[in-house]
């Protein structure tokens, strides 16, 4: 008894202390399992993509066939396929654009303005749909754009139905209601991914010293001068992260086009379509890669605006 | 206007009133999911709402436990009792509980390794953990899929805790990562100086340290995936998670009274667990 005692926190210590005298082992020790998981489960499922997206799919007996050829990406390359990637591509744009207008005010209302409390719950408004309940929060606007409801009530109510009737005759963005429309994705988009724009901008904002700002201000600037010269150049990589963000999920959502809109419009949309119900997941493997080229450069040119520092 | 720094002074109507607008913007939305269930309508979203009931709350209850209702413990026991919507609650439950188990084993190791040295390609590990919920949740879920399709792995309750698992580490990591920034170094060094040996001192030192964060991050984890339907929709073969059974309806609305108060319930149960979370680590933010 005495001797287990003894020799098992000697067993732990040595172990201990081999482990300190040998960072590299101990570092791999920890490194393991989380490289494992991710390297093998998830490089391994994004490389296995990669792959498939050069199989093809026979066209007579519907089944895969496995060896390389580039079938699909020529395929990716047809007009509609083009115009199926612009859209989404055009989309993501429009959201991002959007995201950004409509995030900085709140974000430098919270960062500059708001006093410690009521920073602190602002914060949590915009945290908490941030990380909860994205289907339900894409669900509530299906009660918003429906025909019946509040959007069309609010605009009889201001006499302006005519308006909004010419606008979902509008070719590209109508729809035969606000619920089955490109405008309708849109507003759903830009509510959804809001608040991944707020938060890096408002961090940016956070960052900024105040003696710099005092300093534009002693120096003669104008309050306007100061926001065009010194906050907004600083806030930047701020937004340039946010956009990270609405740009990506928007690139590769499937679940709003196919609750509000024509499931067949984006990206997303075709490619469930492709691996679902027609079978083909080489040509939809080949099409979820077009998102991660347009992400990679898109990452590539954000790191060079400094957006990663903002993160 | 007087020539005050900016700060000191309160903020422009304009600005006052564009914040506000995001604000409203925000949240108006689930504010009416709440309002909608109590619409008396069955098959329509009229604004204003017709008239107004509470019914579809005992309505959605009975839906939960079917038959069995009032005694719980009897549907949980016995097997004919379980209504679609009961076995989509208990998987999703059960999903983010196992999802989240291995998030934070994951999340934590990673964490530890990154803060504690600095070595070739750290930067790699923190971006190959942000990863998968950096890249469109689609890349995953059909990534995911393929692999399974690939090497004929059958669908199951355990596909979906591997994707889901898969994009939590992140929550913990970020957390505990947050929190061992704070954690003085020489806290460690001073325990390791007194004697304590390297699993003492994370048993005595590190842990009390990152045991709020780690929590906070256990459950931005379980709330991540409680609601997660993109990735699910790819990894779940024929069974439905909570989400998976909304989106279901959403496609195909059936019971819409009953979605709104799933609906409701599901934002309770998101957003708890991140209140609590961010009371935890309110003090990393600073």
């Amino acid at each position: 008894m005495a001797t287990t005692s003894s020799t098992r926190p000697g067993l732990l210590r040595r172990l201990s202390t081999f482990l300190f005298l040998h960072p590299t082992l101990s570092l791999i020790l920890l490194l393991a399992p989380p490289l494992l998981w991710l390297g093998v489960i998830y490089l391994g499922s994004l490389f296995a993509l990669l792959v498939q997206s050069f199989f093809r799919l026979d066209d007579f007996s519907g089944k895969i066939v496995r060896d390389f050829s580039l079938t699909n990406y020529l395929q990716l390359t047809s007009r509609a396929n083009i115009d199926i990637i612009a859209r989404t591509a055009g989309m993501a744009t429009a959201v991002t654009l959007a995201c950004g207008l409509i995030a900085f005010p709140l974000a430098y209302y919270i960062a500059r303005y708001a006093a410690p409390r009521a920073k602190g719950f602002l914060y949590l408004a915009v945290l908490l749909p941030l990380w909860s309940s994205y289907l339900v929060r894409v669900y509530s606007w299906k009660l918003i754009l429906a025909k019946e409801g509040i959007i069309s009530w609010v605009v009889e109510k201001l006499g302006l139905t005519p308006a909004l009737d010419a606008i979902l005759q509008t070719p590209i963005i109508g729809g035969p209601s606000l619920s089955f429309s490109m405008l309708g994705m849109f507003f759903v988009f830009v509510y959804i991914w809001l608040p991944y724009m707020i938060l890096p901008i408002q961090a940016a904002l956070e960052r900024i010293p105040k003696s710099l700002i005092e300093a534009a201000g002693d120096l003669g600037a104008r309050p306007g001068e100061t926001f065009r010269t010194v906050i907004l150049p600083l806030a930047f990589p701020g937004v340039v992260a946010g956009s990270i963000f609405t740009f990506s999920l928007t690139l590769g959502d499937y679940i709003i086009p196919s609750i509000i809109g024509n499931s067949s419009f984006l990206i997303g949309a075709v490619v469930l379509a492709h691996q679902g119900t027609s079978g083909n997941v080489p040509l939809a493997a080949a099409f979820t890669v077009v998102p991660m080229i347009i992400m990679g450069v898109y990452l590539s040119i954000a790191k060079r605006l400094g957006a990663f520092d903002a993160l | 206007m007087r020539s005050k720094p900016r700060d000191t002074q309160s903020a422009s109507l304009g600005l006052r009133a564009a914040a506000l607008f995001a604000l409203l913007f925000l949240h108006i939305p689930l504010a009416l999911i709440l309002l909608y269930t109590l619409t008396v309508e069955e098959t329509a979203f009229t604004f204003p709402l017709p008239g107004v009931t509470t019914k579809w709350f005992p309505e959605t209850w009975s839906r939960f436990v079917g038959e069995c209702a009032p005694p719980i413990v009897s549907s949980v026991l016995s097997e004919e009792c379980r209504t679609d919507l009961w076995n989509a609650l208990t998987l999703s439950l059960t999903v983010a509980t196992i999802a989240t188990a291995i998030a934070l084993v994951l999340g934590t190791l990673t964490a530890l390794a990154v803060s504690g040295s600095k070595f070739f390609g750290r930067e790699t590990i923190s971006f190959l953990v942000v990863l998968p919920i950096a890249l469109p949740g689609i890349v995953t879920g059909i990534a995911l899929r393929s692999t399974l399709g690939l090497l004929d792995i059958p669908f199951s309750f355990w596909t979906i805790v591997i994707g889901h698992a898969t994009f939590c580490i992140v929550t913990v990591y970020n957390n505990v990562i947050a929190r061992l920034r704070r954690t003085s170094g020489s806290l460690i060094e001073a325990s390791m100086d007194l004697g304590a040996n390297t699993f003492q001192t994370f048993r005595h030192v590190v842990l009390p340290n990152v045991a709020t964060a780690l929590l906070a991050g256990g459950m931005l984890a379980f709330a991540l995936s409680f609601d997660e339907v993109i990735v699910t929709a790819f990894t779940a073969g024929q069974q439905n998670t909570l989400p998976i059974w909304i989106f279901s309806q959403l496609v195909r609305p059936r019971d819409r009274p009953v979605t709104n108060v799933v609906a409701v319930f599901v934002i309770a149960i998101t957003t708890i667990p991140i209140l609590l979370a961010h009371r935890l680590t309110s003090r990393d933010q600073l």
